[in-house]
């Protein structure tokens, strides 16, 4: 509790140095609510302006937003919620979860042993340069059309980003923290929870969420070749029988997945990172 | 057997010499040092820029391995990190855990030594209260200044109860007056604890104002040039002490001798032996 309460101490010391006489609450408050109005008025606009462009439509290809929306309730709030976004989004968080703990592991690995790190890199540049898609059909050749061909897919893009940032930022941990696990005899297992992990989870993060957006372009993808369900097959399947409002529908819905991903992810780091954004807050207030 | 114990000094350093190697260039940082701390000492070490200070102290922390030579902290030779010995580093903000609040950076290194957990809670208050920040335990590091954050730093070296204490240049970051704080507060400490202290510094009014003694060093490849005792009272005051003819005249000497180091000339005063008042 009394973390919180001083986390205001230098805001408020700089605040006397202004004659404001607004409370530091109804400001924050006050700011908030301008930050809500930036974030959606161009969004809502759009929004009005693509109803309004579309309402008469008789273009085949571009129908009406009123009837792309009310496909959009029928199918993804109707049966196809259960039928092929629940299953999408499951192979999207296994496929993420595997790449995560693969990912962080062997970033961890790399970024602690320069020789292991420097005999790797050729290697991992190597295979990172190759564009994840194109192993869709391989995959699917030896791994089948199921589930874990579809996740295994997801994991061959994702896992990369984070291995790579992960192990750049477990190298560079800073050379004072490094001494000071040393002469407090912080290491192993400790060392590595308590000094390299947060170190380097700045540099994570950034790794996750490359890795979260490569996620949701892969699971499309996967499910666009041979698939049985799911948001990429559904999509490609109203595109190959000229149902082109419902294809809409579906491209708004991965949109709109893609933003909330962002949004939780954003939500879970400022959590996760509080201390980052606070620290490089501080050293900005004192240059 | 009781002999050896009580004459056997805490820290001593013999023949220490580092070189660094690296692709051809050979650059000899510390040349030939020789000395040793008596138990419950506070003594400063002094040099010029460049004088290997660090050098020095990451040997004496078995952080660095010394190309010969050796240190022994109570009659063990160091050949890593000794558990007997904390560092307080210059750089605060990169030595304490951002991520961690400053109870939990205080408590980390108690965990490891396998402390149980009201003992480990016990000596962080002790040391939070001892450098005055009892009220600040649940803040982050990076909420305080570089003064409290420094003092976070000295309470996590204090309750992790060494034999001895290693600092370097501790308060090179922070304001004068911050600094002349935590000058009273590491001599007080010192006072009420007993921990022998080691204490590096470019600063020779500081260096004189702390230590029972101070060792001057030569510029690099490091020797110790003078080893003045230091015959101020046990009680300072940063107004009191720091006016009297006898800190003037120790702070005299150590700086002709850093100006000698600097030179590059073998200092005369040597023989001289300081009884300040």
């Amino acid at each position: 509790m009394t973390a919180p309460a001083y986390r205001h101490a230098v805001p408020e010391e700089a605040t006397t140095m202004t004659t404001s006489t607004t409370s530091p609450a109804r400001r924050t408050a006050a700011r908030a609510g301008r930050r809500v109005l930036l974030a959606l008025g161009l969004p809502v606009l759009l929004v009005v302006l693509w109803w309004i462009a579309s309402a008469n439509s008789t273009n085949y290809y571009f129908p009406p937003l009123s009837t792309i929306l009310d496909w959009f309730r029928q199918l993804w709030l109707g049966n196809k919620f259960g039928s092929d976004v629940v299953p999408s989004l499951i192979r999207l968080f296994a496929g993420f979860a595997i790449s995560v703990v693969l990912g962080v592991a062997a970033g961890v690995a790399l970024g602690l042993t320069d020789a292991l790190r420097r005999g790797a890199e050729p290697v991992l540049e190597f295979v990172r340069a190759i564009p994840p898609t194109v192993l869709v059909p391989v995959i699917a050749i030896f791994a089948g059309i199921g589930d874990s061909s579809k996740i295994l897919v997801i994991v061959s893009g994702c896992v990369w980003p984070i291995l790579l940032n992960t192990a750049e930022g477990v190298r560079a941990a800073d050379e004072v923290m490094v001494d000071t696990c040393r002469s407090f005899g912080i290491r192993g297992f400790a060392r590595l929870r308590h000094m390299v992990l947060p170190a380097a989870g700045p540099q994570i993060a950034a790794g996750l969420r490359q890795a979260l957006s490569i996620g949701l372009i892969l699971m499309v993808i996967g499910e666009m070749f041979a698939a049985t369900n799911g948001l990429g097959f559904s999509i490609v399947q109203f595109q190959r029988t000229f149902a082109i409002p419902q294809m809409w529908s579906g491209i708004i819905l991965l949109g709109v997945i893609g933003f909330v991903l962002s949004v939780v992810f954003n939500l879970v780091e400022k959590r996760a990172l509080g201390w980052y954004q606070g620290q490089r807050e501080s050293q900005k207030r004192n240059g | 057997m009781e002999d050896t114990i009580t004459t056997e000094p805490m820290v001593r350093v013999t023949r220490l010499k580092k070189v660094y190697e690296s692709s051809g260039r050979r650059v000899e940082a510390i040349g030939d040092v020789t000395f040793s701390v008596a138990r419950g000492e506070f003594a400063c070490i002094v040099g010029p820029s460049g004088a290997g200070k660090t050098t020095l102290l990451k040997c004496l922390a078995g952080l660095l391995q010394p190309t010969s030579g050796t240190v022994e902290l109570e009659g063990t030779p160091v050949t890593g990190p000794p558990p007997g010995m904390a560092v307080v580093f210059q750089e605060y903000g990169r030595s304490l855990f951002p991520w961690k609040t400053v109870q939990q950076n205080i408590d980390l290194p108690l965990r490891q030594k396998g402390l149980p957990r009201p003992e480990r809670e016990r000596l962080t208050a002790e040391a939070l209260t001892a450098v005055g920040l009892a009220d600040v335990s649940r803040a982050y590091p990076w909420q305080l200044s570089g003064g409290m954050q420094q003092r976070v730093a000295i309470a996590r070296a204090v309750a992790y109860e060494p034999h001895v204490l290693l600092m370097d240049e501790p308060f090179a970051a922070v304001d004068a007056q911050t600094r002349a704080e935590l000058e009273d507060l590491v001599r007080s400490l010192w006072k009420t604890l007993g921990i022998t202290t080691l204490f590096v510094t470019h600063d020779i009014d500081e260096a004189v104002y702390l230590g029972e003694r101070v060792l001057v060093l030569s510029a690099s490849p490091t020797h110790i040039l003078e080893d003045v005792p230091v015959g101020l009272p046990v009680d300072r005051d940063q107004v009191t002490t720091r006016s009297t003819a006898g800190f003037a005249e120790l702070r005299a000497r150590v700086h002709r001798g850093i100006q000698d180091a600097k030179a590059g000339r073998q200092s005369t005063a040597q023989s001289i032996v300081g009884t300040a008042q």
